[in-house]
């Protein structure tokens, strides 16, 4: 699929903007501070509703304005839709679909499909743990849309279950009481915890050879990119072997919560579960974190991401279906090698959005339009020749 | 914002309403003017009325639904099935139930639902009464209608153990598909939900 017009009103510096996007490959040049990356954050949250840099859509609606509307045209094969996403600080956003009436906002998800990668990402690698399960999850919900809820309600499990252990830690008394509640948060966290981990679980074993794949053509390094899923419940069948089932899943977890319960009983918190999980990225026989050079973090994290794009190409293979890719301010941080061979790692994507301060950054083997953005007094965008 | 502009009676009306549950600032001052200018008779009726509902009315010592009696009229009904006890979470559960007339037997209050980080327990809602209640040979199923979200589901669970040893028949509302609504609109949860619970049609 691909993007052919993004127009966006009063969002971030940007007071009106207009961009006409090509197929394949497109470059995004202009100096620091012109609004690049507010357009692939826009182009980001058509897809996702969701910033790639801040947790929630106040900062995205320009200062003094109450509301801000990113519209997209939206081509899969010969087919094309119109999508309009209005978001409203401190209220529901709403979204039109060919001009319709406005709906609910979610149900725009989905009609155009990305992967982002942006300077940010190298949290993935030296970042918390938090980090890289809230990679896992999104992919999971983009792969298994109906486990959407499963980690909210996992959340709100976990903050019940939390609550009592606190409350019971407070009142310096443990009754038969607290024992048949626990119980049955137990219950219900380990099979909120099942689904999530289980959802996880699969999405690593689609994960683990395009990463090394990837990562292998990004840095040709000697060492291996891989990783360790480090988990709070014992997994039967280790790293590799099948995923294990819901129902075993929900076993193990409530052995293991019933295992933890005096050490969860003096801390007041709750111990097991995917919310306590990391994934350890490697290199080779190192840990990433901590480990990995500068250039190696940044192909580490390149590398996470261009394996999630192909696990998406390889769980719906129709070309029309590809996600659009965004690569936002990475060239100027790889070396020559690495830019030419990110350039052919990305070369079939349906449609490539990237930016850079400077053209030169831009390896030749990069075809397509160059499309200077620089900001008006205005607020609007201006083309490479300065006129809107 | 509304602030504390108002004088004296006027501003304890708005606050007083603003403190009820669903009622904004700005929707309390309106209904404040409201009364303001209605005619005194229908807002004196009003008043009646909530100090009538605070004077008279209280729990059903049985069940703990809503009553102006030391029981409630369900309990008193002779006509009621004495082997069902349909579990709710509020009073306003027993309506929305009465409302479809196909319950015939009697109910059981919670008062609400598990709930740790508001503070509510089993020790905070009707449940030993609830077991003592079931000590009625009378009883032969036990219906968990509490809310199917997080809390409820949690008491539904809770009570689901505590009964499992008496023997009684313990069953659970089903949550699926809402009557009369298209299949494409409904949510993944529910859709979900319903797909769990379907059921044979083949006999």
């Amino acid at each position: 699929m691909h993007l052919s017009h993004l127009s966006l009103t009063d969002y971030r510096s940007y007071h009106r903007a207009e961009l006409d996007l090509a197929p394949g490959p497109n470059v995004l040049v202009g100096s620091n501070g012109v609004g690049k990356t507010n357009v692939v954050e826009a182009i980001g949250y058509l897809a996702t509703q969701e910033s790639h840099r801040v947790s929630h859509d106040a900062p995205l609606v320009r200062f003094g304005a109450t509301q801000a509307i990113i519209r997209g045209r939206v081509h899969r094969g010969d087919r094309a839709v119109a999508v309009e996403i209005e978001i409203n600080p401190g209220r529901s956003n709403r979204a039109a679909i060919n001009r319709g009436a406005p709906q609910r906002a979610r149900e725009a998800l989905g009609l155009l499909r990305s992967v982002l990668f942006a300077p940010e990402d190298l949290s993935l690698v030296n970042g918390d743990p938090t980090v890289r399960r809230r990679f896992l999850d999104d992919l999971v919900v983009q792969l298994r849309p109906a486990l959407g809820d499963a980690r909210s309600d996992y959340d709100r499990v976990l903050r019940q279950r939390n609550a009592l252990l606190k409350n019971a830690k407070a009142s310096r008394t443990w009754s038969e009481e607290h024992d048949h509640t626990l119980a049955v948060w137990d219950e219900h966290l380990s099979r909120a915890g099942a689904r999530v981990l289980n959802g996880r679980l699969h999405v690593l074993q689609m994960l683990a050879v395009p990463l090394t794949e990837s990562y292998a053509a990004l840095a040709q390094g000697r060492k291996a990119a891989g990783f360790t899923y480090e988990s709070t419940v014992p997994l039967a069948g280790g790293q590799h072997g099948t995923v294990p089932g819901e129902q075993e899943l929900y076993e193990a977890l409530l052995t293991e919560l019933e295992s933890h319960r005096k050490r969860e009983r003096d801390r007041g918190v709750t111990l097991v579960g995917p919310h306590r999980d990391d994934l350890a990225l490697t290199l080779g026989p190192a840990p990433a974190k901590g480990f990995a050079s500068h250039g190696e973090t940044w192909s580490m994290a390149l590398g996470l991401k261009l394996a999630s794009y192909r696990v998406l190409i390889a769980d719906d293979p129709d070309p029309d279906a590809r996600p659009v890719l965004i690569l936002d301010d990475v060239f100027a941080e790889l070396d020559e090698g690495r830019r030419a061979r990110l350039a052919a790692l990305t070369a079939d994507a349906g449609q490539l959005i990237v930016t850079a301060a400077v053209a030169g950054d831009i390896p030749g083997e990069l075809a397509g339009p160059r499309i200077g953005v620089s900001l008006g007094e205005d607020g609007s965008m201006l083309d490479a020749e300065g006129t809107p | 914002m509304v602030g504390n502009v108002y004088e004296g009676a006027v501003q304890d009306l708005i606050d007083e309403l603003g403190r009820l549950p669903g009622i904004g600032p700005k929707s309390a001052q309106r209904i404040a003017f409201h009364i303001l200018e209605a005619d005194p008779e229908d807002m004196l009726r009003l008043a009646d009325a909530i100090r009538t509902v605070k004077d008279k009315v209280k729990l059903c010592t049985i069940c703990f639904n809503v009553s102006e009696q030391e029981t409630c009229s369900i309990c008193r009904d002779e006509r009621r099935d004495p082997s069902q006890v349909c579990v709710v979470e509020e009073s306003k559960d027993v309506m929305a139930i009465e409302r479809t007339r196909t319950f015939r037997g009697r109910y059981h209050v919670l008062g609400g639902a598990i709930n740790p980080i508001a503070g509510i327990g089993p020790d905070q809602l009707h449940i030993r009464e609830l077991l003592t209640r079931l000590q009625d040979a009378a009883i032969e199923e036990v219906i968990l209608a509490t809310d199917p979200n997080l809390e409820g589901e949690a008491t539904a669970t809770y009570l689901s153990r505590m009964l499992g040893a008496t023997g009684l028949k313990v069953t659970r509302l089903a949550s699926g598909l809402p009557v009369g609504g298209d299949l494409e609109y409904a949510d993944e949860v529910t859709l979900g939900r319903a797909f769990e619970g379907r059921r044979s049609v083949t006999g």
